[in-house]
């Protein structure tokens, strides 16, 4: 693996939060309002406010969304996999299908009615807008593996587990490593719907509460927070997608 | 001694009346009739899409003729046996594995311990001038080099038969030429019974002292060409073998007709 294109990619992330700063410093000195402070408030307001109740915020919305995220792959991903045998794909890709393209933000209600108002409803509906774009991504990739590598494990003798273990899982992995990272964004704009009322903790519930309050460097500090929750899942989901697909990054 | 006729108590693979008929109404094989002696080293050789691959699979117990049956030893073959391995031209090696992986994946399978797996895998990689590439993935390899590595994942099995579809179509003719010599020695080093599927006249008549050709899909036995001379590493330069190339080349026109 060749160090420099680590430290270009390293460098490349510098130069684009520099760049970000300097636009939002730059549109907070024109419009000159309140409502947009200049970054270096902000941080202020960040430090200040993670020393008080911030972190604690930060940490409830972070489990919310990796504990969505952990129980939509734990469904998702066997289900997917399992596609690979057509029995179950006849069954499968139907329900998927029609239940796919549904705005899944709506079974709020329903989920509300099943399981209240507490984390546990606001971690399910992460979860199940999550678990379709898993399930989706992994039943196309192993609906895609060559027949010619399960030949290969039938001549060696292998049982149908064997071939799950050492074929469909593998080969779907990189493919599933990167659904979930792209499913943080969706997992945190969730979050913020779900924090948005009927609690009184999390990041979402802080800035909306920043907000009716008028106090634009906490509300910033905030959104911050919650951009930095997002960057720093997808970058683990990175690493881990890097640590266990080596072979893809050669 | 390897022999062509050998008593028939002699023979190892025996394929009675194969007729395969895919679901989607492709006719592959009809009526096909085959012994392959043990020790043998065969070519199966015919037009494209002559049904080739699809006669291999059924010798390998990974698809079930819709008609007939092969017999491995007097015993019917319904799926895979481990005393036959199998080596496809593409795709056989698993590029999520690391060299050392895909070659000891086999005897993972059958329960082959560790420290045993390791001595064996080792060995073998070292024969194949592979050790030093043993942590390698497949995609760092040439394409020499990774057939040769699907060549140890079959061998780790000690396998007696030895099936191999177009294992080295997609290969340089030099590369091509020293792998030839490869399961030449193979062969001759180790008893094994070997079964050759190629779409190259020359390969064919250069590593199978029994050349089948099959005819146009429905595949069935068009002719057994016996080809004493192979077995010798010179033997692409001589005569005799031109000749037996020609003979080959016929029996091929003569079965797409």
């Amino acid at each position: 693996m060749p160090r420099g294109k680590d430290e270009h990619r390293t460098w490349s992330y510098i130069i684009a939060g520099l760049l970000l700063l300097i636009v939002w410093h730059l549109a907070s000195l024109i419009l000159d309002s309140p409502a947009l402070p200049a970054p270096l408030t902000v941080f202020y307001a960040l430090i200040d406010r993670m020393r008080t109740d911030l972190y604690l915020h930060l940490l409830i919305s972070a489990l919310r969304v990796i504990y969505g995220i952990a129980l939509a792959g734990s469904l998702a991903v066997p289900l997917g996999l399992s596609t690979y045998n057509n029995r179950f794909d006849r069954i499968i890709a139907p329900i998927v299908y029609l239940l796919y393209p549904i705005p899944h933000i709506v079974f709020l209600p329903l989920i509300i009615l099943l399981f209240g108002i507490g984390d546990l409803s606001k971690i399910i509906l992460i979860a199940i807008i999550v678990f379709f774009q898993i399930l989706v991504t992994t039943r196309d990739e192993a609906r895609n593996i060559s027949s010619n590598y399960i030949f290969s494990m039938l001549s060696l003798g292998a049982t149908p587990m064997d071939i799950y273990r050492h074929v469909i899982l593998p080969a779907c992995l990189p493919a599933i490593l990167t659904a979930m990272r792209i499913s943080v964004g969706t997992a945190i704009a969730v979050l913020f719907f779900v924090e948005s009322f009927a609690t009184q903790r999390g990041l979402g519930y802080l800035i909306m509460y920043s907000w009716s309050m008028m106090d634009y460097p906490a509300l910033y500090a905030s959104i911050v927070a919650m951009a930095l929750l997002g960057f720093s899942l997808y970058l683990i989901l990175e690493c881990v997608e890097r640590k266990l697909c080596a072979w893809v990054y050669l | 001694m390897r022999t062509l006729s050998g008593a028939a108590n002699d023979s190892m693979i025996e394929a009675r009346n194969l007729s395969m008929v895919y679901p989607d109404g492709t006719e592959a094989l009809r009526d096909l009739n085959l012994v392959i002696h043990r020790g043998a080293s065969c070519s199966i050789i015919g037009p494209s899409g002559c049904g080739k691959t699809t006669l291999l699979f059924i010798l390998a117990g990974l698809l079930k003729p819709t008609k007939g049956q092969v017999l491995l030893d007097a015993r019917e073959i319904v799926s895979p046996t481990r005393g036959v391995a199998l080596i496809l031209q593409d795709y056989g090696l698993f590029p999520w594995k690391t060299v050392y992986e895909n070659v000891a994946l086999g005897l993972k399978l059958q329960g082959v311990r560790k420290r045993e797996r390791r001595a064996i895998v080792m060995s073998l990689l070292k024969e194949l001038g592979l050790s030093e590439f043993a942590n390698h993935y497949p995609k760092q390899l040439s394409g020499g080099m990774q057939q040769r590595v699907g060549f140890a994942r079959a061998l780790a099995l000690k396998p007696e038969i030895l099936l191999m579809d177009e294992p080295l179509s997609s290969l340089d003719a030099l590369t091509r030429e020293t792998l030839q010599n490869f399961l030449l020695a193979l062969w001759k080093n180790n008893g094994m019974t070997m079964v050759l599927v190629t779409h190259s006249i020359e390969e064919a008549v250069f590593l199978g002292r029994e050349i089948i050709v099959l005819s146009r899909r429905p595949g069935h036995v068009v002719k057994i060409v016996e080809n004493f001379n192979a077995g010798d590493e010179n033997y692409r330069s001589k005569e005799a073998f031109f000749a037996k190339c020609r003979e080959v080349r016929m029996s091929i026109e003569h079965g797409a007709i």
